[in-house]
């Protein structure tokens, strides 16, 4: 089959699929599509304008520390790079044009695109998106990042991100996303990670969105036989509304995916995040950690699904919840699912908020009590944060001690 | 010179009487072992004189180097220099006693921190501890040295060790005295040693024993007296005590 026609057929899958549910959706679809129809294509901006808020979320806008880059503002894809052999970046129609049908392999297969009003909506009226290809037996420690900026209002922003690691090499991927404070827009950013033999990807991403601001991004995983996938996730600031539920298959003997999401969910925002790891294949090992702070009348859900299908599978889900406020809400759901007797899969779950006496504990060694709070709040936050250069934990750590000075 | 005078001291939460007049005086460089069964108020009495506000105080005074200390605040007392070694300290998730250690030395401004940190950590042989979450997965040996070690990092005038010997392992008990000793028990630092046992007091000084019972302080006297009775008869000789050790 030609990639044009296979490309129609997607179009085609999800033009059905969207005829058929656009009704559901908790968004006004339709307004969006036509004023995105407008927006020009061509965007010239200059990003130091913007790099305050980039800095925010972990980007380098000189980009002197990171490994390549790509930008993307609103729809259009402003620029990318890489600077070191070994690393290929590309935009996604550069890819289907050098690679051809072969390309067509990472096409679609980590995700499905009539899974959902969201993957349909991207494959008919996204633009952009960029495609990362880690050559075999690369390893790059320098990060490589993705930047996703919206700054016009009722922009549907849906790039198609495409990751390929080719076997036995590492790559760090650092996704940042930002938003002028004001503008309504929503994000669906589709993200198909392809991890191979012994390779190891991780990923960071920090989201920056803003109040008026509607989030549906996608994103499938699948990582080969001895093959790692970690996930650093942090949301930062309010928005209207987010929902993501990345899922990650392992389907190689001992592969292993590790999550993490810190959440702050704050003023009237909704949150609904979870993870999914399949495990497919025998001695695959995977786990989901969660931190959700909610303070004023914000909503934060978590989810976590572990689903053990091969013997020697180990999983671990972890949800904790602190609510700083009474009209904040939490719901952690965990499901945990055993398809093999040879399966040891384990959740522990807790909302709470913070405990007097760890508040009194911290005042007796010198704190003022808001100072033990927002202590104890870092602390709450503080999940370890894997398999990532010392720089990047860095960005981290300072990411979470301003959040939770926020607080 | 007297540290801290406790004057007629009554004290409980909402619902009950805990403390049921107080009087003792500990001078300035003088340690004071608090013995007593569990339940006669020992713990209560150390938190009511770091200020927890979970308990108040329904009448009499405690007087801190001659100033009436009895409705500031925790923090105003602990910024006085008054110091408390947590009987059951609680679990800190995510904080690690190294950020902890040097966030108490920030906020009094120490020029060295990483040196402090280093002698106190190796002291209390917590070396490889600083990188764990505070008191997690712990035994109880070695929440206790993190207790001592945090105490010493606020530099205090006046501290109080509730139960630094219970649920401790010997080599443990050993060591917490040696740091007591070596790095408490100078410059006029005053002390109140609490504990059921009395096991601490065979590796640090002290100057007088008192018993505790029901919320009285019932007896006094020299430490050795005081504890091989309670180790030859318990406290229930002390309830109708005979007046083997001093009484008020």
């Amino acid at each position: 089959m030609s990639i044009d026609s296979l490309r129609a057929e997607y179009k085609e899958k999800a033009k059905t699929y969207l005829n058929k549910h656009a009704s559901q959706a908790d968004i006004d679809l339709l307004s969006i599509i036509k004023l995105n129809k407008l927006l020009s294509e061509k965007k010239s901006i200059s990003l130091e304008e913007y790099s305050d808020l980039l800095e925010k979320v972990g980007i380098d806008v000189t980009g002197r520390n990171r490994a390549g880059t790509y930008y993307q503002v609103d729809t259009a894809v402003l620029e990318y790079y890489s600077k070191i052999p070994g690393i290929e970046i590309l935009s996604l129609e550069d890819a289907l044009d050098e690679y051809g049908r072969e390309f067509l392999e990472y096409y679609w297969r980590a995700l499905r695109v009539d899974k959902d009003i969201y993957t349909a909506l991207a494959e008919l009226y996204g633009k952009g998106g960029y495609v990362i290809i880690v050559k075999e037996g690369y390893k790059i420690k320098q990060p490589i990042q993705s930047c996703l900026l919206i700054t016009s209002n009722n922009v549907l922003q849906a790039p198609h991100n495409i990751i390929i690691l080719e076997p036995n090499s590492e790559a760090h991927v650092v996704t940042g996303c930002a938003i002028m404070r004001e503008v309504i827009a929503l994000h669906a950013g589709i993200s198909e990670f392809y991890v191979g033999e012994n390779a190891k990807l991780s990923y960071i991403m920090i989201h920056g969105w803003g109040e008026n601001m509607y989030v549906r991004p996608r994103t499938g995983v699948i990582v080969e036989k001895g093959g790692e996938f970690v996930s650093n996730y942090i949301n930062m600031t309010p928005v209207k509304s987010l929902q993501s539920y990345p899922t990650v298959r392992l389907v190689g003997e001992k592969a292993k995916a590790y999550f993490s999401s810190i959440i702050v969910t704050s003023k009237s925002s909704h949150i609904d995040l979870g993870n999914e790891i399949i495990f497919e294949a025998p001695d695959t090992a995977g786990e989901i950690i969660s931190r959700v702070v909610a303070k004023d009348n914000a909503i934060g859900v978590t989810r976590g699904r572990l689903l053990g299908k091969a013997p020697g599978v180990k999983g671990h889900l972890e949800c904790m919840g602190l609510l700083l406020s009474n009209n904040a809400k939490i719901v952690t759901i965990p499901e945990l699912e055993a398809a093999h007797s040879d399966v040891e899969l384990t959740h522990e779950a807790s909302i709470g908020k913070i405990a007097e006496d760890e508040i009194l504990y911290l005042m007796a060694r010198g704190f003022t009590r808001e100072e033990a709070e927002s202590f104890l709040v870092r602390g709450f936050m503080s999940v370890e944060i894997k398999g990532i250069p010392e720089s990047l934990k860095k960005v981290i750590q300072a990411t979470i001690d301003k959040m939770a000075k926020a607080l | 010179m007297p540290k801290l005078e406790l004057v007629n001291l009554r004290a409980g939460t909402d619902s009950k009487e805990i403390l049921r007049g107080i009087n003792l005086t500990i001078n300035n460089g003088q340690t004071i072992l608090l013995m007593g069964p569990n339940g006669s108020g020992k713990s209560t009495l150390a938190q009511v004189i770091i200020g927890n506000p979970r308990y108040k105080i329904l009448s009499g005074k405690i007087l801190f180097n001659n100033r009436d200390i009895t409705n500031l605040p925790m923090e105003t007392r602990v910024k006085m220099g008054i110091s408390i070694s947590f009987q059951i300290p609680p679990k800190l998730k995510g904080i690690k006693l190294r950020d902890l250690a040097l966030e108490i030395m920030r906020r009094r401004g120490i020029e060295n921190p990483l040196e402090k940190l280093k002698k106190y950590a190796e002291l209390l042989r917590l070396e490889d501890f600083l990188e764990r979450d505070l008191n997690v997965g712990f035994s109880g040996g070695e929440m206790k040295r993190a207790e001592l070690f945090l105490v010493l990092l606020q530099n205090p005038a006046f501290v109080i060790l509730d139960e630094i010997d219970s649920g401790v392992d010997v080599e443990s008990v050993g060591i917490l005295g040696k740091a007591i000793r070596s790095e408490l028990q100078k410059n006029g630092r005053s002390l109140i040693i609490i504990s059921h046992t009395g096991i601490i007091a065979k590796h640090v000084h002290v100057d007088v024993a008192y018993i505790m019972l029901r919320g009285k302080i019932t007896c006094y006297g020299p430490p050795t007296i005081v504890l091989n009775h309670v180790l030859e008869h318990g406290f229930a000789r002390c309830e109708k005590c005979e007046g083997i050790c001093y009484v008020d």
